[in-house]
């Protein structure tokens, strides 16, 4: 029988292989993108553990949203990246240094 | 069809294990590979899984939607845009255990917060060793979402509509190109045009035989 | 008592200074003198006529508020009056000498261009000497005790283009505020027992702050601390050791000036202040022994140097130093009538002197070492009669006023019983000696003897230092002052004869001064003598047998000596005495020791306070240190700003695993 702690600590555990991916790829962006997937999935592991837990639909609604405004945001990041790809032949993060003034 | 028994219990607990390993051996892959192709893979395979454990857990619904939209449309977009830049991976991988001890030891440090607070410290008085109640029979996941989702949630439902059309036409405009000097036809202009800009009435006098 | 008639008298001379001095382009130099002296007449008539008021009238004291500037805290700082018999003798002093000041002034500054400008200063001086000497609270007394000195600062340097005179008034002033500062303390510490600034609640006070124990320097009697305090303030004002120094030099200023401030009033105003206080000092036996041994020390080391200075105005300086130093110790006996008596005298032949060394100046044009003198008594008659009359009273000769007040302060001294009052006696009978042998020099050499005014003419025209322009006078001759000069001389001369023998009785002896002063029983050595009076002729007669007499007779046989009959003999004994002599004419070292160590120091310090407090610590490392701490700053946080978007996200990350376990460790 799956715990609330069972899912709770897995999504712990992904969530910081994720951070851990953000820190390994820091160069790469679209590796980026897959690590911020990795940690929205993880976030959605608790809505659900906690939804199931409480009988409370909402948080499965909340995942709902997650996974639309993820959908969303890799749709336009990756565009970014294409733009990007396009303007500097590179998608290396350490050539995005503009904000450095 | 709703588990239940003791036999039942303890199978539904052998596969969340099996898919949790599972899991994390995806998103290891995905933060190791080597190629961003394969980073992909792994993160389709980790989404997979997920989603049979939120089938365990009694979210068809969601694992659905998971497999549908992230494997089948996210994910596929992913592959697009990696497979179509043409990116210096060397590059890339240079310097790719500069951070890696910072990483780790985040990481670690995440890790050891969260089991102290789940397993050790407990969330105030929240019993987190419950298991899922299963649903009763005939219980429909997708059917009860879609109630709330239409009723109690029917305005951020449409503003999540709107976020999606937003997005779209926010990556269509930023990847959209003019090429110059791309002959193309512009229909509009075909349509409106009129005699006068396209035919001009010259008088010419009348040459005289010399 | 009309508050407004008092409030006239100061008022009188302050109009006449502003009128002469912003108008006195305008009114001219007739206009500017007629002004002032109008003024200062006016002022003097009124004092007398309160004098009389109070004396011969009976009427009662006068104390109360005129004018409040402001109440904070229940704090009254106003203008006030205290107006009893101490107060009015010294305001009659004061006006009459500067009266007879003002008059000298325009036969001596005749030629001057700065003319109304400094009838303009000596109104001013006037009236913020009358400031000091009415007031009834300790805020107008330091009102007026400042204006003074700023009065005094301006007119030392009423020559300002003289580098000497701007020296020296920049001396007066900063030895001054060394003694204000001491003031300044005693002020703030009877406010601080009292919480109020007027006289009466302090008087009030006494004894119970006499009870006191205030815990500075490991505990010191609070009444011992503000006399002592404020003493110092008169240490500064009365130019006592070691903060006389400004005084000699002050001569630097005209000699009226020289003759009002530096003689009869503004030197004065400590010995007043003290006198005044009378019922604060009683009560500190510690306060009066430090009083007593400072005045008899001036007394006699000061009269000294008298003995071998050469600049006529300088040899009266030192002999000021030197009665002041007899006021002071008589202070410090108790003998508060004694000191303001000798005070009263003594203004009256000690400006006489210095008019008539005045008048000897003008005489000489203008030249001022005695050494370039002799035999003058032929060609001024009136200024060396007035001159004898002055010298006659300084040395105590019976009859003369200042036997009469200065007998009494050497009586009074040797029957005190305060610690150091052994030596205060000796210092002030020796002093007798000192001052007959330096006052009959200054007579031998510059009016009788042989006329050596005539080996200096070659070079005359180098000798005199006065930077205004002298007139033509053709001939080198000397020749007797004008009627101006020689009036006040006469005027001043005939009090310095006369009042003793007809005060003594009442002042020194009698019941005068009321309770403005007060004496307690145990000190209260002039009750004894009291007891001995028998009018003032048998005490002039009795005068004859005492020690002070004897010594100055020594002192005339020893100045006839060695600076009529043997002049050589005087260079004999400064040679085989040579180290003394180098002692005296440098001043016993004071000069030298407040330029080479004390300035030195303080330059030193300040400096030091300069590069390393002000440019290290306040402009280095707090101004600019700031500054530059920030851009420190601000370039170690610039490369946290790297620009790279990863670190930023390594940032977030990072920052959130802390912030849980920051929230994990505090739960």
């Amino acid at each position: 029988m799956i715990t609330v702690a069972d899912m709770l600590t897995l999504s712990g555990v992904l969530f910081a292989l994720a951070v851990a991916g953000i820190f390994l790829n820091r160069k790469n962006i679209i590796l980026l993108l897959m690590c911020v997937e990795l940690l929205l999935l993880s976030a959605n592991f608790n809505f659900i553990a906690f939804s199931r837990m409480l009988g409370d639909l909402t948080g499965q609604v909340f995942v709902f949203f997650v996974l639309t405004v993820a959908a969303a945001e890799s749709a336009i990041g990756l565009a970014i990246l294409v733009v990007l790809f396009r303007e500097r032949r590179s998608i290396n993060v350490e050539d995005l240094n503009t904000l450095k003034g | 069809m709703p588990l239940t028994g003791e036999a039942t219990a303890v199978l539904v607990e052998i596969l969340f294990y099996l898919f949790a390993t599972l899991l994390v051996a995806g998103a290891l892959g995905v933060i190791t590979a080597r190629n961003p192709v394969y980073s992909a893979l792994f993160l389709v395979f980790a989404f997979i899984n997920s989603a049979g454990i939120w089938l365990l857990a009694e979210a068809e619904f969601l694992a659905i939607v998971l497999v549908l939209v992230y494997v089948g449309a996210v994910m596929v977009l992913f592959l697009f845009v990696v497979m179509m830049l043409d990116i210096n991976l060397a590059e890339l991988r240079r310097g790719f255990t500069r951070f890696a001890w910072l990483g780790w030891l985040t990481a670690l440090a995440l890790i050891a917060e969260i089991t102290t607070v789940v397993w050790t410290r407990g969330m105030a008085g929240v019993d987190l060793s419950k298991g899922f109640v299963p649903e009763p029979a005939g219980f429909s996941n997708t059917r009860a979402l879609g109630q709330v989702i239409y009723t109690r949630y029917a305005y951020p439902f449409e503003l999540a509509a709107v976020l999606l059309v937003v997005a779209i036409v926010a990556a269509i405009a930023l990847t959209l190109r003019r090429r110059p000097g791309l002959k193309s036809q512009d229909i509009s202009l075909q349509v409106a045009v009129r005699a006068e800009d396209r035919v001009r009435l010259v008088k010419v006098a009348t040459e005289k035989r010399s | 008592m009309n508050p407004h008639l008092l409030i006239a008298i100061p008022l009188a001379p302050l109009v006449a200074a502003v009128i002469a001095g912003l108008a006195g382009k305008f009114i001219g130099r007739a206009g500017a003198h007629t002004i002032t002296i109008a003024g200062v007449a006016l002022s003097c008539a009124l004092s007398l006529y309160v004098l009389k008021q109070i004396y011969w009238g009976g009427a009662a004291a006068f104390n109360g508020p005129v004018y409040t500037w402001l109440v904070s805290d229940g704090v009254h700082i106003q203008v006030g009056f205290l107006i009893d018999r101490l107060t009015v003798l010294m305001m009659s002093v004061v006006t009459f000498v500067s009266l007879c000041v003002h008059v000298y002034t325009i036969g001596y500054m005749s030629d001057d261009p700065g003319y109304t400008r400094f009838f303009s200063y000596i109104s001013l001086f006037t009236f913020a000497m009358l400031m000091l000497v009415m007031s009834n609270n300790f805020m107008q007394l330091f009102f007026g005790w400042e204006a003074v000195g700023v009065v005094s600062y301006l007119l030392i340097g009423f020559w300002y283009t003289r580098p000497s005179a701007i020296f020296a008034n920049l001396k007066a002033f900063i030895v001054n505020r060394v003694g204000d500062f001491g003031f300044i303390i005693g002020i703030a510490a009877v406010f601080s027992y009292t919480h109020s600034l007027s006289y009466e609640a302090a008087f009030a006070a006494a004894p119970h702050i006499a009870a006191q124990t205030l815990p500075v320097f490991g505990g010191v009697n609070a009444m011992s601390l503000i006399c002592i305090a404020l003493f110092i303030g008169a240490m500064g004002k009365s130019a006592q050791v070691p903060l006389h120094v400004w005084l000699p030099d002050s001569m630097e200023g005209p000699t009226p000036i020289s003759a009002l401030i530096h003689a009869a009033t503004m030197v004065t105003a400590g010995i007043f202040m003290v006198a005044r206080m009378s019922p604060l000092f009683e009560y500190s036996d510690t306060a009066l022994s430090f009083v007593l041994v400072i005045g008899a020390t001036t007394a006699f080391f000061m009269g000294v140097l008298g003995v071998v200075m050469n600049d006529i105005k300088r040899v009266i300086a030192y002999s000021t130093l030197s009665q002041l130093g007899y006021m002071t110790a008589a202070l410090g006996a108790s003998a508060y009538s004694a000191a303001i008596f000798h005070l009263m005298t003594h203004a009256f032949f000690k400006a006489l002197l210095f008019l008539a060394a005045g008048s000897v100046i003008i005489g000489m044009h203008h030249e001022q070492d005695m050494r370039k003198m002799g035999g003058l008594g032929k060609y001024m008659p009136i200024t060396a009669i007035t001159c004898w009359i002055g010298g006659l009273a300084l040395v105590a000769t019976p009859f003369f006023s200042g036997f009469y007040s200065k007998d009494a302060i050497i009586e009074a001294v040797g029957a005190s019983h305060l610690w150091g009052a052994t030596y205060a006696y000796w210092c002030v009978l020796l002093g007798a000696f000192i001052t007959s042998l330096y006052t009959f020099r200054l007579l031998f050499m510059t009016f009788h003897g042989e006329e050596r005014f005539r080996h200096a003419q070659a070079d005359h025209g180098h000798g005199h230092d006065h930077g205004h322009a002298h007139g033509d006078h053709g001939a080198h001759e000397p020749h007797e002052s004008p009627l101006v000069v020689t009036l006040p001389l006469i005027a001043l001369a005939i009090p310095s004869v006369l009042i003793g023998y007809f005060t003594v009785g009442h002042i020194l002896y009698g019941s005068y001064f009321g309770n403005a002063i007060q004496v307690l029983p145990a000190h209260d050595v002039l009750a004894h003598m009291a007891a001995e009076y028998h009018g003032p002729a048998l005490l002039a007669l009795h005068g004859f047998l005492g020690a002070p007499f004897w010594l100055a007779l020594a002192g005339l046989g020893t100045a006839w000596l060695f600076f009529l009959k043997r002049p050589q003999l005087a260079d004999a004994a400064a040679k085989r005495f040579g180290w003394l002599h180098r002692l005296l004419i440098e001043k016993y070292y004071f000069d030298w020791f407040n330029e080479n160590v004390l300035a030195r120091l303080t330059r030193g310090v300040g400096l030091g306070l300069w590069k390393a407090g002000d440019q290290g610590l306040i402009d280095g490392a707090m101004v600019n240190g700031t500054a530059s701490s920030v851009g420190w700053f601000g370039g170690v946080v610039r490369r946290v700003q790297s620009g790279y978007l990863y670190s930023y996200a390594f940032w977030i990350v990072i920052g959130l695993a802390a912030l849980l376990g920051w929230f994990l460790v505090r739960a």
